[in-house]
């Protein structure tokens, strides 16, 4: 349901770089996301220089504060923390682009048959639709999950079916009107088929809901993969997971150990506003009543 | 009452990728509209016609850019005043009844723009005026015919005691006689004093009501004229374009003219707009742009007109 | 060639009937007018005429044939407003060929411009766009052409450009035009037979 509401959102975000002068709104709002997406890449490439053998247990080095040597601190085996949640960090971006990306698929094309392949099919899709959202999101997505017996596979899967919902809900409507409008009938009378219309006029006018959907679906992912997995229903605690980070991290907040939660938590915050950006600017981008601010 | 000068409005556009361009879509216009006179403003779309009713209202969109004066009742019409004025003094009648609020009963849309004093009183007093019945105070839009739902437009345009009205489209496709009551109410604003400028692209619809015409094209007034001119084959007009405009009418000659106007994405050429349409068209017409002058109690921009 | 609309009977849903045992016929090389008062259900016939709504009742039958309901319609309608009958995100040129219509001569007397072609539909005004339509609802598989309040949104100026052109048209392809409008004066103008549509759908020539 967010993603909807975060599209019918005003953005600030773009006016974040008006302190450079000179910069047409256009110009401001690529900034925006191409500094959105290097933070992104950074942390995967940095995931894939860090060392391995930092996450390894060293016990002389065990319960050490934030330090020059290491960045965020050390935890209860001696584990480079900064290690830790940045691999943590991509390997939530990893299952959070596979989740949203088959999320977005099933919401397209569930989205175009409930609109075009006549009335049974369009009830039964909204009522599976509306059963999906009737049920909390986290409830649907452990039973999925557990019942695939965990595993990234099964955050995947429990993520990716969980989704799809609001963006079917809006392709569908989207379908819907342009179905009848006037270019399209008129394009059926000049002889062209259903699906021609169907790929030519009216898929066209879905790619930025796609787009822009897909990119919103990431933050949502993402947390909900680290939810599960700090319930314990997700990835396996071997994992550098943040879900499993932050959950270990819980046992040893009393001792004072705040950096254990604080910096992997704020990186997830990071890493999360970071694809909201993305998206919201995307949308501005593409919206025309923006387009020439 | 309203005085607009050498106004010129344009657009900060992008082009493809980064690049943005001005592109110029009104220049150097200027009109005047007195206390109980009808202006209709006539002109194609895409002449900026409803673009200089945004511009008096103060709601062109954010990349727009205003140059020259608009004074009302001899003040500067600045942001702030246009925001003070817009509802009150200065009011919008819309294209179409979908503008009332659906979800909105009548009486209470009406006494919602009443303003100042005793909305209930005003209310009453309009709704009297324009002949809509008690029951209507109560009803949804959806509940009323085309011409009370008309009717309910024009009250809640004018409840808040309006000097200035401005009517954009107001008669799209009408049937004729609600055209008829709409354009009446129009003229009975004006006998009452209030300057109302009229938007159209109908000249038919302008002949009917207006006391004066002025003619758009291409972003700028080629002709403001009394409408007595509007008569015979055009004689008493002073611009090519208004002829042309006079003699394509159904009911006269339906005489079409080639070419098609300039439009603002390219850049607008040197000399008269109309000059590659124009038959009298001469060299002077090519390099210099003709300045408005006053002809025959009316204004013209055109190096031939007599 | 003719184009005929017998018993013809309309209403949305259970609501009034719009259109009750409706007649109306339009010849090859006709020019037919309808006229009536907003809301009389001009523009519901106009669909149905084209095929765009089946009517409830009666039929409508095109040289005593039911219509075909694949191919190219034979039929074509232009709308009141161009800007929805255009794809926003197709550039004029895609526009034009969608119907498959290629003829310069044509392009020039509606007066569209070369430069126009690679435009995109909101960067022309309505009169500009209104040209596209027409033109690319004359084909040579056209045989009637249904005008529901084509010019209404234009220019005289315009408005005669684009009638003059669909009437020689009309005339060198002996086509039929049903002209649906509200304006007398141009019905007058344009028509060789009137047809007066009156509320409650009981109309007659």
């Amino acid at each position: 349901m967010s993603e909807i509401s975060a599209v019918t959102r005003d953005s600030r975000n773009s006016k974040f770089f008006k302190f450079i002068p000179g910069l047409n709104r256009r110009q401001r709002t690529l900034l925006m996301i191409a500094s959105s997406v290097l933070v992104l890449a950074a942390v995967i490439m940095a995931s894939l220089l860090l060392d391995n053998e930092k996450i390894a247990t060293h016990f002389d080095e065990k319960n050490l504060g934030p330090s020059l040597e290491h960045f965020f601190g050390t935890d209860w085996l001696g584990r480079d923390m900064f290690t830790r949640t940045v691999k943590g960090l991509s390997l939530s971006i990893y299952i959070g682009l596979i989740a949203s990306a088959v999320s977005v698929v099933i919401a397209l094309v569930l989205g175009m048959s409930a609109a075009t392949m006549g009335k049974t099919v369009d009830r039964v899709i909204t009522w599976i639709v509306d059963l999906f959202l009737g049920m909390p999101h986290l409830v649907a997505l452990i039973l999925i999950a557990f019942t695939l017996g965990g595993g990234a596979k099964g955050v995947i899967i429990g993520v990716a079916f969980t989704h799809w919902t609001s963006l079917t809900r809006v392709i569908r409507a989207e379908v819907l009107q342009l179905r009848s409008a006037e270019f399209v009938q008129i394009s059926r009378h000049m002889g062209k088929s259903r699906w021609w219309t169907a790929f030519h006029h009216i898929l066209p006018h879905l790619v930025p809901q796609f787009f822009v959907g897909f990119v919103l679906l990431f933050p949502h992912a993402i947390l909900h993969e680290a939810s599960i997995t700090f319930l314990g229903f997700g990835l396996s605690p071997h994992k550098p997971a943040i879900g499993v980070i932050l959950s270990e991290a819980m046992k040893y907040l009393s001792t004072g150990m705040w950096w254990l939660a604080f910096f992997p938590g704020l990186s997830l915050l990071i890493i999360v506003r970071a694809f909201d950006i993305i998206g919201e600017n995307l949308r501005l981008l593409i919206d025309p009543h923006h387009a020439h601010d | 009452m309203l005085k607009v000068n050498n106004l010129s409005i344009s657009f900060i556009q992008y082009q493809a990728g980064l690049k943005q361009r001005n592109l110029q879509v009104i220049s150097n216009l200027s009109i005047k509209i007195d206390a109980g006179e009808i202006l209709a403003v006539v002109g194609s779309s895409g002449s900026g016609k409803s673009l200089l009713a945004h511009a008096i209202l103060g709601i062109l969109p954010k990349n727009a850019m205003v140059s020259g004066s608009m004074l009302y009742k001899g003040a500067e019409l600045t942001p702030e005043i246009q925001k003070k004025l817009r509802g009150a003094d200065i009011t919008l009648i819309p294209q179409s009844v979908n503008f009332l609020d659906p979800l909105m009963k009548i009486g209470e849309q009406v006494r919602c723009s009443a303003g100042s004093g005793n909305p209930r009183e005003k209310q009453k007093s309009i709704f009297r005026r324009y002949s809509l019945d008690e029951k209507a105070e109560n009803q949804y839009p959806f509940q009323l015919s085309g011409g009370m739902a008309r009717r309910a437009l024009v009250a809640s345009a004018v409840v808040g005691g309006a000097r200035l009205i401005i009517a954009d489209e107001p008669t799209p496709g009408l049937h004729p006689q609600i055209v008829r009551e709409t354009l009446g109410h129009l003229r009975e604003l004006a006998d009452d004093g209030c300057a109302v400028m009229l938007i159209t692209h109908d000249i038919g619809t302008a002949l009917s009501v207006a006391d004066n015409i002025a003619v758009f094209y291409s972003g700028t007034t080629v002709e403001i004229a009394p409408t007595a001119d509007f008569k015979g084959s055009g004689e008493a007009l002073r611009h090519p374009y208004t002829r042309a405009l006079w003699n394509a009418l159904p009911q006269n000659e339906f005489q079409p003219v080639e070419g098609f106007q300039p439009s603002h994405s390219g850049h607008l050429k040197e000399g008269c707009l109309f000059e590659p349409r124009c038959s009298q068209s001469s060299q002077e017409c090519k390099c210099s742009t003709p300045e408005i002058r006053e002809i025959r109690k009316g204004k013209v921009r055109c190096h031939n007109a007599t | 060639m003719q184009l005929r609309a017998e018993n013809i009977s309309f209403r949305y849903g259970k609501g009034d009937w719009i259109l009750k045992d409706f007649n109306i016929e339009l010849n090859q090389g006709e020019i037919l007018g309808l006229t009536g008062p907003s809301g009389c259900g001009k523009s519901t016939l106009a669909k149905i005429l084209a095929g765009y709504e089946r009517p409830l009742g009666g039929s409508v039958e095109l040289d005593s044939r039911s219509f075909p309901s694949k191919g190219f319609n034979p039929v074509q309608l232009v709308f009141q407003h161009p800007e929805k009958a255009v794809n926003p995100r197709w550039q004029m040129h895609r526009i034009l060929r969608e119907s498959g219509c290629q003829d310069d001569s044509l392009y020039r007397s509606l007066g569209i411009e070369e430069s126009w072609m690679k435009r995109w539909p909101n960067e022309l005004s309505g009169g500009e766009l209104q040209r596209f339509c027409v033109a690319r609802a004359l084909t040579r598989q056209t045989r009637f052409l249904i005008a529901d309040e084509m010019t209404t949104m234009l220019d005289a100026i315009t408005q005669a450009q684009i009638w003059h052109v669909v009437l020689e048209y009309a005339k060198q392809n002996n086509m039929g035009v049903l002209v649906v409008s509200h304006e007398n004066r141009l019905i007058e103008r344009l028509c060789d037979r009137v047809v007066c549509l009156r509320d409650n759908a009981a109309g007659r020539t």
